[in-house]
């Protein structure tokens, strides 16, 4: 592999005869080498469950798992027809758009303020690092124990405040179990999306900010005419990749409220969840996970259109 | 945040001394509200079980019961829990970075028929998360006759944090001239010679960047892992500490005792490896 290697480097340098048909293929192998690995993985463990998806989606599946041959579009309908669908994509929507955007806008202050200098500064990132690090579930079981209706902290703060006369059962309120999990959400995404955003901004080289300050310009003229727009590929890498982990936030959800009461709660990814294991419905859960693959396509269309903008930078 | 409005060149010196003690005081109370979450997880993992049903809630325990963290190994598998995260992290960064580096490190390199289409494919795996596809995944490991296994949860891990790793590890070859491999190659080192012993380790940030964010998604996966396994001995900590509270029981104590123990390690992995992260992310993810 190694002299195919250094001909083919040759063959860029010089104007080298034509290859002969035994070169030509070796060539033409010794990407797959290097790539196969890589192939077979992404090949086998994830378009093979996107087969296997859209074949469950159309299968007729007894609740012991057993496949009792094709179905058709039968499974669409009976999904389309639950009066819960709806509701559940809007609110997976919200849940998404709400949760990215606060995201964002809270790590842009974040990423700033880990990126200046102050006493402490790394204690602070290291702190600021911990809910990356802790897994998504440990903390939301921690808040939903401090949610507690009964025992939690948050309603003993509250109290004592005198906010609150009464203890509040939060996660029992669908909009308000909504309001605390996305919260959550937006914690455990601070992590990642404020160092990325840290990242980009030392990337940004220190003599454009001394040419704005010989030009005058202010804080606020500089952050929005200097800063922001140096900082688009972060942000940009930051959002889709917050998309993707927010649109699967299972976890979050599974552990706080179930998406209950009832499904009023639910996003997609626990919908899917629930009519597999708990309806035994596998072939209408195919369905949804088809629908929901679906609303993922449409980002990654979105994600394209970014990465060729990012190739055009390059 | 900002304390002035003067134009910089005219700042003084005390302004900025109160410019850096604002930001301090901003940063520590951030500090800490990043950290309350789990400082609640700590003192309730300190309680004893019976203060657990007061109402309202206590704010530190009334008695620091240090025995909980004793008695958890003996209230659940803990340690099964544990062996097993271990194991699927572990064997999962391992087959992403078996998998990822040759890849990255071949289409950084070399312009060859297919390299758009490759990257192209990863861009689009990149997309789905295990939760998206669960419901195939599942159906695939009974056709595999995977199920309850650490080789299905592995293969999983492995295969859906292989795209990020690719690109960050495509972003950070593809920032290293060529040259410095050519002049290794003109002191005769081949090219695995030139990859080991110059390349990689320049490509350190990247490669640890790779590895703290695969082990971590792996350490923290917990759909698939609770869709897949059944069998107690086969359950990693996502799924087996839960079960701390459930309808039957509710031991917060030592469900939070037993987080701490799964968070610790991995926290302090984090610390060590900070300024790596930020140089892995800058190189490859944004440029």
């Amino acid at each position: 592999m190694q002299d195919l290697k250094a001909k083919e480097r040759g063959a860029v340098t010089s104007p080298a005869p034509r290859p002969s048909l035994a070169q030509r293929i070796g060539r033409a192998l010794t990407p797959l080498l290097w790539l196969g690995p890589a192939l077979v993985l992404i090949t086998v463990v994830v378009l093979w469950p996107v087969i296997e998806m859209v074949r469950t989606s159309l299968q007729k599946i007894s609740s012991s798992g057993v496949t009792l041959g094709y179905r058709g579009g039968g499974n669409y309908t009976d999904l389309f027809g639950e009066d819960d669908l709806i509701p559940v994509v809007l609110r997976t929507l919200l849940w998404v758009g709400g949760i990215v955007i606060v995201t964002m806008v809270l790590s842009l202050a974040l990423g700033q303020l880990l990126n200046a200098r102050f006493p402490g500064r790394r204690v602070v990132r290291w702190a600021v690092i911990v809910p990356w690090a802790a897994s998504v579930l440990m903390t939301a079981l921690i808040w939903k124990w401090m949610l507690d209706n009964y025992s939690g902290i948050v309603n003993r703060v509250l109290l004592d405040l005198h906010l609150i006369d009464k203890p509040v059962n939060w996660l029992a309120h669908p909009t308000q179990a909504m309001f605390w999990m996305m919260w959550v959400a937006v914690f455990v995404s601070l992590p990642f999306t404020s160092f990325v955003i840290l990242a980009g901004l030392q990337t940004i080289p220190g003599d454009v900010y001394e040419a704005a300050r010989v030009d005058g310009a202010g804080h606020v003229r500089t952050y929005f005419g200097i800063t922001l727009p140096l900082l688009r590929p972060a942000i940009l890498i930051a959002s889709i990749i917050n998309v993707i982990n927010v649109f699967n936030s299972f976890p979050i959800i599974w552990a706080m409220t179930g998406g209950g009461p009832g499904h009023k709660t639910d996003t997609t990814t626990t919908y899917m969840y629930k009519l597999a294991f708990y309806d035994q419905n596998v072939g209408e859960s195919g369905a949804m996970a088809v629908v929901n693959f679906i609303l993922i396509l449409v980002m990654v269309l979105l994600y394209l259109r970014a990465a060729r903008w990012r190739e055009e930078v390059r | 945040m900002t304390t002035r409005s003067a134009p910089e060149g005219t700042l003084s010196r005390a302004p900025r001394r109160t410019r850096k003690i604002i930001l301090a005081g901003v940063g520590w109370l951030v500090a800490l509200a990043f950290l309350v979450p789990y400082l609640q997880m700590f003192f309730t993992a300190l309680k004893p079980e019976r203060e657990l049903t007061k109402s309202p809630g206590t704010y530190l325990p009334s008695h620091w019961t240090w025995s909980n963290f004793v008695d958890v190994w003996s209230a659940a598998p803990v340690w099964t829990y544990l062996r097993v995260s271990l194991t699927v992290a572990a064997a999962a960064t391992l087959v992403t970075l078996a998998c990822a580096l040759p890849a990255a490190y071949y289409t950084a390199r070399n312009r060859f028929r297919g390299r758009g289409a490759f990257l192209l494919l990863v861009l689009v795996t990149q997309m789905f998360a295990p939760t998206a596809l669960v419901i195939g995944i599942y159906r695939e490991m009974v056709a595999l006759n995977l199920t309850d296994t650490l080789m299905s949860l592995i293969l999983v891990n492995a295969a859906f944090n292989l795209p990020f790793c690719i690109w960050i590890l495509h972003g950070y070859f593809s920032s290293i001239p060529k040259e410095l491999e050519e002049a290794a190659f003109l002191d005769g080192a081949g090219r695995m010679g030139a990859l080991t012993r110059v390349t990689l380790p320049i490509s350190m940030p990247g490669v640890v960047t790779a590895i703290v964010y695969t082990f971590i998604a792996a350490w923290n996966e917990y759909i698939v892992a609770l869709t897949v396994t059944a069998s107690p001995d086969r359950r990693p900590l996502t799924v087996g500490i839960p079960s701390f509270v459930t309808q039957y029981q509710a031991h917060w104590q030592y469900l939070f005792a037993a987080s701490l123990i799964a968070i610790i390690p991995v926290v302090i992995l984090f610390i060590f490896v900070e300024r790596y992260l930020i140089g892995g992310l800058t190189a490859g993810s944004i440029k």
